[in-house]
């Protein structure tokens, strides 16, 4: 388990943290959109608009996709549709395999607040699931809620509730793994903290992630591979690999030279 | 590994108990017990005082009252009549909040359905308690299960409304939550959606066992040979005051024991979550 991970490190700064072509990786799912058109019904006075058009996507197992892109130009609606929670659209998801296990790190933790920590985390894992289970322990500590796993959401932090919505989504690794704007609204150090720990839980199990986020610097610092989304045409303009090593990735210069690269001067 | 640093928000807590710690200290003198015994001997005091002017053998005093309990005590009819009365308000209590949950939550989720069962939950809401009681004793006879139906009938409307407004309030995000990560029906009935009824379940609870139970009482005298209702329809036969008002004393204590030792604790337990 552990050496394949390495192997799959090896591979990922072999392919300069680009989507390189690596199938065969278990655990992590491909991901085929096609979205033709999704159009939000009109709502008293205004009238209904489409909020995607032709999007044609392939996502590759084990890649880390950035969607960014202008608030309203349906980063979000493109996440729920992936994720099953909106059926009204026309087009197709595919998946292989078929039906792979998903989770959500939702834009608020979304953790039920009559129940602890580590009763949220549990509570996502299925019944039949004892290797799942057995790493909740684990995943407490890598998150450092360990000493607050018996606390309940609203008496922690907004920073440690956010964790423990990671720790959820990661315990169950997942083959699909959907984050809309994890971070926003938490201070700095502490967004940066969780980012890091994301990446290491990332190249610990890579598997096919797809994150939502208007913070140009995050979706860099992040991502393999960044699609751009236009308000104005509600399609993906623009979609480029990230040229950063991991090593690079904490580098500032090297982030923001490559942030010129793909977004153009600032 | 990394550790995040956590920003603490401890101050505002702290801030919080000192409101609170000033609160009570605000509260003068006696406590919360104290106040309560006081104001009761206040208004024994007075009525001991009404019945000594009135010289009235329909307004007894105090005593007499107290040795009618104790009469009734002692020869176990308060044990046994108040006991039948508390099993019969408690199974139409369960069965009340049971159906009255399952149709308010239907009703809250489901706004067809809502909106074809309004009328019929404002009929029943407004049917009185005793057309609906002498309904199912004509229509079931008088046995023990048509006392139940008729009280669990007056409660199960009342249920119904609290919860539906519970239920209209359910949180989507959580919905989407339970569906991500494939809660299921139990699991998600047990961990999502009853939790947020909590308050309006609570809230259904209170209201319901205060009123139950004056209902059972007229269940009783009207179509049953035992309880406090039918020591009561005796009592008025008799004009036996100081018994009528033994067994309503007996009953009102019953019932905040009830409030005190049940209802009570519940309450904190379902909402120990909260800050």
């Amino acid at each position: 388990m552990n050496d394949l991970g390495a192997a799959r490190r090896d591979t990922f700064e072999a392919a300069g943290g680009a989507g390189g072509n690596r199938i065969g990786i278990e655990h992590a799912a491909r991901v085929a959109v096609r979205i033709a058109e999704k159009t939000w019904p009109a709502v008293g006075r205004r009238d209904a608009r489409p909020v995607l058009r032709d999007v044609v996507l392939d996502v590759e197992p084990a890649s880390f996709v950035v969607v960014t892109g202008p608030s309203g130009c349906g980063k979000s609606t493109l996440l729920n549709i992936v994720a099953g929670l909106d059926h009204d659209f026309t087009g197709s998801i595919g998946f292989t395999p078929p039906a792979p296990r998903l989770a959500f790190v939702f834009q608020t933790p979304r953790l039920l607040p009559w129940r602890t920590v580590e009763e949220n985390i549990r509570l996502a894992v299925p019944d039949d699931d004892a290797a799942a289970a057995a790493r909740i322990p684990d995943m407490l500590e890598a998150v450092g809620l360990t000493e607050a796993r018996h606390a309940y959401p609203e008496r922690i932090s907004l920073g440690m509730q956010r964790r423990a919505a990671l720790a959820r989504a990661f315990v169950l690794e997942p083959d699909l793994l959907l984050m809309d704007e994890p971070f926003v609204s938490l201070d700095d150090p502490t967004a940066q903290a969780l980012r890091q720990l994301l990446m290491e839980l990332w190249h610990r199990r890579p598997t096919t992630v797809i994150f939502v986020t208007h913070d140009r610097t995050e979706a860099v610092t992040l991502g393999t591979r960044i699609l751009r989304m236009s308000g104005a045409n509600a399609t993906i303009e623009q979609d480029e690999p990230v040229r950063l090593s991991r090593g690079q990735r904490a580098d500032r210069a090297a982030v923001e030279a490559e942030q010129t690269r793909i977004f153009g001067p600032t | 590994m990394a550790h995040v640093s956590t920003p603490s928000c401890s101050t505002s807590r702290h801030s919080r108990m000192r409101a609170s710690a000033a609160k009570a200290v605000a509260t003068p003198g006696l406590g919360r017990l104290g106040w309560t015994l006081a104001s009761i001997t206040v208004l024994v005091l007075l009525w001991a005082v009404t019945a000594a002017v009135l010289q009235s053998r329909v307004f007894p005093g105090p005593l007499a009252v107290l040795h009618a309990l104790s009469h009734e005590a002692r020869s176990g009819a308060l044990a046994h009549h108040v006991l039948v009365t508390l099993a019969r308000v408690l199974v139409s209590f369960v069965v009340a909040m049971i159906v009255g949950t399952a149709i308010g939550l239907a009703l809250g989720i489901n706004r067809t359905a809502d909106r074809f069962f309004d009328s019929w939950l404002i009929f029943f809401l407004n049917l009185p308690a005793l057309v609906i009681i002498i309904l199912c004793y004509v229509w079931f006879g008088l046995t023990e299960a048509a006392a139940i139906t008729a009280v669990a009938i007056n409660k199960i409307p009342n249920v119904a409304v609290q919860v539906r407004e519970g239920a209209r309030g359910l949180s989507k995000d959580l919905d989407e939550m339970a569906l991500i990560y494939r809660f299921g029906t139990w699991r998600k009935l047990t961990n999502v959606t009853l939790p947020q009824l909590g308050p309006f379940f609570m809230a259904a609870a209170r209201s319901g066992l205060s009123l139950v139970w004056k209902i059972v009482l007229v269940v009783e005298l009207l179509g049953r040979s035992d309880g406090v209702g039918h020591q009561l329809h005796v009592a008025f036969q008799l004009f036996d005051v100081p018994s009528i008002l033994a067994y309503a004393i007996a009953f009102i204590a019953v019932v905040q024991v009830i409030e005190i030792v049940l209802l009570q604790p519940l309450d904190a337990r379902i909402n120990r979550w909260r800050r």
